[in-house]
């Protein structure tokens, strides 16, 4: 597995020596910066109005009303930025021809695919990171509860794995880029809204498809709660897109 | 070292290699050689591992290349036709990457990199992003990674293509240099480099192997006919008609000057008649010399027989 790190670690260098990265991560930090901030103005409007009318506060609640719902439309930008960052990591290296370095080394392809992931989930950590930002700022203001914030992160945290791991896949089919961003994203899109499904689908395969659904075990994540179900329907679903990364960059081999 | 037994690939309903066999003994330098799309840039794909045959085997060191790819990853070096380069990378960060992933040990990474970057002389060039250097360098690189892991065996496809003059003769000092430790299998479409660098020669055309042997034992081999060329002060202008006449003549071509090409029989102890035709009509005899089959002869020869090549005429050194 030391050779997944390797590969992480350059595929790293490559991020931050592309303009790619930091054009997306500023695109990222001001749409949920925009976000943030108007969720933020409703909530602390509505707050002045309840004291006003019923002079007491009206229980609102800074993680139900705020955190919350920012989570939840950060899941939505990443789920429109995840495969740009994912989409250069096998097709550039078709384009260039540089797969056949890595393949042509004596090195297992799962550390090569696992070395791919690991990039993109540190790239996107670090804009989680980044983004963390406002609910310090809701530190500094207010006393948001820090349990469902970490739980909400932890779930974001996943998915984006999840994300990352169709994007991969995506990636690993094509030598076109834009070929492998629109894949990734129609296939995480759709992924997502598999639960809308349910209702057409009747009572028993519609649950499966409910179960399916990305967006259904966030939920849950944002309320704070970490059921181990959620957190490993979100494993088994990256650990199934990296076997199909495998599999794919594989059959080069006996197709 | 390497034994290859009927090795073929099918792309679709296109073959690109059909039936190939053939045996590389340890520190031999062999050139593959043939037009493009003759199939050498696959057999190598295949011998590195990255492309499976459709049929046939392989065998390098022992190891079966279908069975035990990771055991021969780690003994060949390999120079695919697009080097491997990742353009934002420097030449110094590339290599070390390189060095790991083939499994260098960490304590010996730097020293690896330090030997590589002196063998193909891009020291000065160490810390230079490797898409702003100029091909011959960029293939030097390419080169530099290959050898990183001082592996047994060295496959290079077409190291000099895109080069200029002086670095094809650097590139090719280099290989010669390699040739005394390493067991090397190039290709290349052209023909001096093979004359030069390679000690056994394996000629493919449309997927065939259609001669492999050492370069003296081709040209002796393919060598139907010989050719002799004279050259003359003051040759009269019905000389070549004359020449022609001779016994065992098969063509003679005039060319500038007095000079001919006289093609003729095997053996026919030629140049004697010759002679005494020229001195007799006092031609003023200059140069009289047997002209030598060269490797582009043979290539041509063999690449363009109508009907494409023949089995038959493979000359087998065994």
């Amino acid at each position: 597995m030391k050779q997944s790190l390797t590969i992480a670690k350059r595929e790293l260098g490559s991020f931050f020596s592309s303009p790619v990265f930091y054009v997306v991560c500023a695109v990222f930090l001001i749409i949920y910066g925009f976000i943030f901030f108007n969720i933020l103005n409703y909530f602390s409007l509505q707050s002045l109005q309840a004291s006003q009318f019923q002079g007491m506060d009206a229980g609102f609640n800074l993680n139900e009303m705020v955190i919350e719902p920012s989570l939840q439309n950060m899941a939505v930008i990443l789920l429109l930025i995840i495969p740009i960052i994912t989409m250069r990591s096998f097709s550039e290296e078709k384009k260039t021809k540089t797969i056949n370095l890595l393949l042509s080394s004596p090195i297992h392809l799962k550390e090569i695919v696992a070395g791919k992931f690991l990039a993109c989930m540190a790239v996107v950590t670090v804009m989680l990171l980044l983004s963390s930002y406002s609910v310090l700022f809701l530190l500094a203001i207010g006393k948001p509860e820090i349990g469902p914030v970490a739980s909400g992160y932890l779930g974001l945290w996943l998915m984006a794995g999840c994300y990352i791991s169709a994007g991969v896949f995506a990636s690993s089919l094509t030598d076109n880029q834009i070929i492998a961003a629109v894949v990734g994203f129609g296939f995480t899109l759709f992924m997502w809204i598999i639960g809308w499904g349910a209702q057409a689908a009747g009572p028993g395969f519609g649950e499966l498809l409910k179960f399916l659904s990305l967006v259904d075990h966030l939920e849950r994540f944002l309320k704070g709660i970490v059921d181990s179900s959620d957190a490993i329907y979100y494993l088994t679903f990256i650990v199934f897109g990296l076997f199909l990364t495998h599999r794919v960059l594989d059959s080069k081999r006996w197709r | 070292m390497i034994e290859v037994e009927n090795l073929s690939k099918s792309y679709g309903p296109r073959q690109a290699i059909k039936n190939i066999c053939f045996q590389v003994n340890k520190g031999e330098v062999v050139g593959f050689l043939g037009p493009n799309g003759a199939g050498k840039t696959t057999t190598m794909n295949i011998l590195c591992c990255l492309i499976p045959a459709s049929q046939g085997t392989a065998r390098i060191c022992g190891h079966d290349i279908f069975e035990r790819s990771l055991q021969i990853r780690k003994i060949i070096g390999f120079l695919p036709e697009t080097p491997p380069l990742y353009a934002e990378m420097t030449v110094a960060g590339f290599l070390a990457f390189a060095a790991r992933i083939r499994l260098v040990p960490a304590n010996k990474t730097a020293a690896a990199a330090d030997r590589v970057l002196e063998k193909c002389r891009i020291q000065d060039v160490r810390h230079r992003i490797i898409g702003r250097l100029s091909k011959g360098y960029q293939q030097r690189v390419g080169l530099a990674q290959a050898m990183i892991h001082d592996p047994q065996i060295l496959i290079l496809d077409e190291p000099t293509t895109g080069l200029d003059p002086i670095q094809i003769i650097e590139i090719r000092k280099l290989i010669k240099d390699l040739a005394s430790s390493h067991t090397i299998i190039l290709s290349s479409h052209i023909l001096p480099e093979v004359t030069q660098i390679c000690q056994r020669v394996i000629i493919i055309n449309e997927g065939e192997i259609a001669a492999m042997d050492s370069l003296d034992g081709l040209t002796s081999a393919m060598r139907k006919s010989e050719r002799l060329h004279l050259k003359t002060r003051n040759a009269p202008p019905g000389a070549a008609e004359r020449l022609r006449q001779l016994r065992r003549v098969i063509s003679v071509r005039p060319e500038d000057r007095g000079q001919f090409l006289i093609e003729c029989e095997l053996d026919s102890g030629l140049q004697d008649e010759v002679a005494r035709l020229a001195l007799e009509d006092r031609w003023g005899i200059v140069e009289l010399k047997p002209v030598a089959l060269t490797l582009e002869d043979i290539f041509l020869k063999l690449t363009t027989e109508e009907g494409g090549p023949h089995h038959e005429t493979i000359p087998d050194h065994r």
